[in-house]
Parts: structure tokens; sequence; C-alpha cells
């Protein structure tokens, strides 16, 4: 195969990349766009079989090793990706963010040591840059997996002097690498790479749980950039289109992401070493709290007019999706108005919730973006919060010393009642307490949300 | 290939990057940041030229292990992909 029809193939597969992006921006052409970006990336990767480059010949060096590596990525990845619960998918993306950061890293460490002396400043450059960025995105990756799969406290890691470290990490990381570019040599390189490990660790640490995805999605966006530079270094133009539209779209959608949860992106890295300490004070006293049995809230809703299901992540892990939509059929076939109130980041990331209920057949109908939802509380009788917490904390409104302050919230504290069912008075991912829960007319139901449904269901029946 | 040529594609696929996924709703944002994700597996290629031309074990060691880890990003990344989005058929208005 010539050169030209190579790098027209490689032009087929950025241009696929590029209706795959598109696509994947409108829910109607989503799966399509995804089917196209596969496509892409599949005939991209076939066509390197048969082009020999200049001095070489066909079949590929090292073929076995080439083909059964893939095998095993094949064997690891797919069923990884088939069987992740639904729940735990953002740390798998996080995972699989990681690992290409890690290849990219490998990818620029092997072309360095292939090129040795050969290696011309700007290559060695670009080769500095990506594993500096690969390793950080890769180590940055691992931290994030531990902390959503709650391996690790979600709360911000901070420890003393902690901002000195990690500004004293990043001035080495940046010294090594000026040093490789002048000096050449393996083992800076692998000083870098060990550095820059440890610079995606400390970076990630401090960043509390519930601005997790926003992280992801730069450290996503981060791993594009290597790709970009990693086709410069290996002369391929398809890697620096794909790696640039991922680096480009994923700094946008981190942008979008932080505006939807009412965040810098700037506060959402720095903001715990910046943050006030919360008040102590309210911590240790036990407060009053009304709770309520599976019937008192039946006959609750039997009674409204207008009910607001607002879920969270505690329902989609106690997996009741497919009550809670029992529950709104049986409302609905009572002549009662029911929506759900979908709060643009519930769940672990933007857009999960809608993932989770559409995984139960709820009528995307019935799925109400926070916008439209929050000017209706005033008329709603019945707000049911399901295992969720921060995403309707006042705090969010009132108390500007806390960390979520400034995002914004359903207002369910407008509707006349509020129930929320909960495990305990544990507070939510982002561990802020909830002053609505000791609102007077708000009910507590605990236990767990499937088992409490499953109750409220049966009383609601007997009615 | 031509400096100039390279910052000129930078450049322009920088742009079609800010302006493709503008106007996305939080709804896809999960899944958008999913389907970037695989395309980036898209190393993979890198992964193969370097395996290629490999000379030394330390290189097609650490070329295999690229090649592993690039092929469970780029395919793992477009399944998980789909099968969110599969979620959301059968629900269009």
């Amino acid at each position: 195969m010539s050169r030209t029809v190579y790098d027209l193939i490689g032009l087929a597969a950025g241009v696929a990349f590029i209706l795959a992006l598109k696509g994947l921006s409108h829910p109607k052409t989503a799966r399509r766009g995804n089917l196209i970006g596969a496509f892409g990336a599949t005939l991209a990767t076939l066509v390197v079989f048969f082009y020999a480059n200049p001095g070489t010949s066909l079949p590929l060096n090292n073929l076995g090793w080439i083909l059964g590596a893939m095998l095993i990525g094949l064997v690891i990845g797919v069923p990884a990706a088939r069987k992740v619960q639904m729940t735990q998918m953002p740390q798998l993306v996080a995972l699989f963010n990681g690992v290409g950061g890690g290849a990219a890293a490998l990818v620029a460490i092997v072309e360095y040591l292939h090129l040795g002396t050969e290696a011309t400043t700007a290559e060695v450059i670009f080769t500095v840059f990506t594993v500096i960025v690969g390793c950080v995105s890769f180590s940055g990756s691992i931290i994030t997996f531990l902390k959503l799969q709650e391996l690790m406290t979600t709360r911000p890691v901070i420890f003393p002097a902690g901002r000195f470290i990690i500004a004293a990490t990043l001035a080495s990381v940046i010294g090594v690498g000026g040093w490789v570019v002048t000096a050449l040599g393996t083992t800076p390189l692998l000083i870098l790479a060990g550095l820059s490990l440890l610079f995606g660790i400390l970076f990630v640490l401090p960043v509390g749980g519930a601005d997790v995805p926003i992280v992801i999605s730069l450290l996503n966006a981060f791993t594009g950039l290597t790709v970009a530079a990693s086709g410069y270094v290996l002369d391929s133009v398809l890697l620096i289109i794909a790696g640039t539209l991922v680096g480009a779209s994923g700094t946008i959608l981190t942008r979008l992401m932080a505006e939807a949860m009412g965040r810098s992106l700037f506060g959402t890295l720095f903001g715990a070493f910046t943050a006030k300490p919360q008040d102590a004070s309210d911590s240790g006293e036990e407060r009053p709290v009304r709770s309520g049995s599976p019937d008192d809230v039946a006959i609750l809703l039997n009674y409204a007019r207008r009910v607001v299901i607002v879920p969270g992540f505690g329902l989609a892990v106690a997996q009741a999706q497919h009550t809670v939509r029992e529950l709104a059929d049986m409302m609905i076939a009572k002549g009662i108005d029911v929506a759900y109130g979908i709060h643009p980041v519930a769940g672990r990331m933007p857009g999960h919730m809608n993932v989770l209920l559409a995984e139960a057949n709820v009528p995307y109908e019935q799925l109400a973006e926070m916008d439209e939802v929050n000017p209706t509380f005033g008329q709603t009788d019945v707000a049911i919060v399901i295992g969720a917490n921060d995403v309707v904390n006042p705090a969010a409104q009132t108390s500007p010393g806390c960390p979520i302050y400034g995002m914004p919230i359903l207002e369910v504290n407008q509707a006349a009642n509020i129930i929320f069912l909960k495990r305990s008075m544990r507070p939510g991912f982002a561990g802020i307490e909830n002053e609505l829960l000791y609102d007077p007319k708000t009910m507590l139901l605990f236990g767990d949300a499937k088992a409490s449904l499953t109750k409220v269901v049966s009383a609601l029946k007997a009615l | 290939m031509e400096p100039m040529a390279i910052v000129s594609i930078f450049v322009l696929a920088v742009f079609v990057g800010f302006e493709v996924v503008s106007k996305v709703s939080s709804t896809l944002h999960t899944p958008l940041m999913s389907g970037a994700n695989a395309i980036h597996g898209v190393i993979l290629v890198g992964a193969i030229i370097v395996a290629d031309h490999s000379s030394t074990n330390l290189e097609l060691g650490l070329s295999v292990a690229a090649i592993i880890l690039a092929t469970i990003n780029m395919v793992g990344g477009f399944v998980v992909t789909d099968r969110m989005l599969e979620m959301f058929k059968g629900n269009k208005k």
C-alpha cells in the first residue's frame, strides 16, 4: 500500500472521529455517532498492518506479539465494559482513560529508546510532554477510580504544606523534563516518568468526591493531547487529528460540566486548599428529625395532586429504579401528576441519572431537567428525595463557606411536603450536613431505598 | 512533515473539537466523555507502529504493554459507550 493511500485512509478515520463527536452531542444520533467512531478506530487499526515504512517490509515485525497483545486487551476490555453495573460506570471510564494515558506514555518511551541520539530536539520535547502528561493522566485516573469505588476516602485529602509539596513536585517534573531535553538519556526519562506519576497522585488527592467527574473529564482531555504529541513523533496525521479533537472537545466538556455544577475549574482543583474549615459545632449534637412509616408516606402521596421524584445515586445503589417506576405508574393511574426532577449531576457524573433511569424504562417525557422542574416546586404537594442529598441541599444557596456553595440545586424546599428516603443520617458524597433534614415539613423514611419503596407501593395499593 | 502543516492541522482540529461539542445537553455529558475517551484509544495505532520497529527486548516488552493498554482503552471505551446509549433507545419522544 502506498503512503498516499495509507494517509487517505487515516484522513477518513479522522473524519469519522469528527462525525462521531458531532453525533454524540445529540440524543437521536448519539448511538450512531459512537458506532461511526468505532468504525473509524477499527479502520485506522487495520490499515497499519498493510503499510510498510520505508526500509521495512510486510508483514510487520513482531506480528505475533502484536496480535497476542491485542487479544489480551480484548479479553480484558470487552467483558469489563459489558459486565460493569451502570452505577459503577464512571470509574470504569476513568480506568479506560488512565490506561490510554499509560499507553501513550509507553509509546513515547519506546520511541525515545528507539531513536536514541537520532532524535531531533522537537521530537524530544514532544516525547517529554507525552511522558509527563500520560503518566499524570494514568496515576490521576487510578486515584479517581479509587475515590469513586470508595476504596479510599471521597473527601479531599489535604496534608500539611500540601500545596508546597505539589508545587515542588511540579517544579522538579519541569526541571527533569528540561534535563531530558538537554542531556538525553534513559535514566532521566525514567526519573521523569516516576515524578510525573507522583504528581498525578498528588494533583488528584485534594479533589473532593463530588468534583471527581470534572477531573476525569480534564484527564481525558490531557490524554487526547498526549496522543496528538505522539502523532508528531510517529509522523501520523491521524493521531494528531484524533488526539487534538479529544483534547479540545474534552476541554470544552470539562468547562460545561463545571458550569453545570456551578464550580470554577480552578476551585475544583485547588478549592480544598483555600476553603474555610466547616463549623465543627453542628456535627456533635443530636437534633430531632421527624421520621415516618411507609403508611404515612403512602397516605401523603395518595392525597397529593402533584409529586416530584428526585432520584439520587442512593436509588441506583439500591437497584430501586424499577420499584420507583412502579410507584410512579401507580400514582399516575390514580390521576396524580408525577415528574422526575433530574439534577444535571445526579449520580456520579453529569447525565449519569438519565442513563440509570433509562435502564429501568422510565419514559423520557417524565424526566424533567432542573430548569424545567424548579419553578414548579411551589405547586408541588410532595417531593420525594430518594437517595439524593447534595443536589437538594439549600446550603449551596445559603452558606458561602461550604464546598458546594454556588452549585445550582433542585429547590425541593419550596414543596409543601418533603419525603427523604435515606439509609442513615450520614451526609452525602460531598460530606456536608443537610439542614433540610431537620425542616418541620420533612419526613424521613429510613432504610434501604428498594425495601422502603416496596413497602410504600404495597401500602399505597391497600389504600 | 512540514512544521507549518502540522501547526495548521493542530489549530484547525482544536476549533473543530470546540465546535462539535459546544451545544451538548447535560444528559449526554457522560456518554460523550466516554466516547471521546474511546477515540483517544487510537493510540493503539502508535503502539503497533513502535512494536513493529522494536529492536530490543525492553522496547518490545514496553510496546506489548502499550498495545494491551491501548486496546483496553479503545475497545472497552466504545463498548461501554454503546451500552450507555442503548438504554436511551426506545425512550425517544
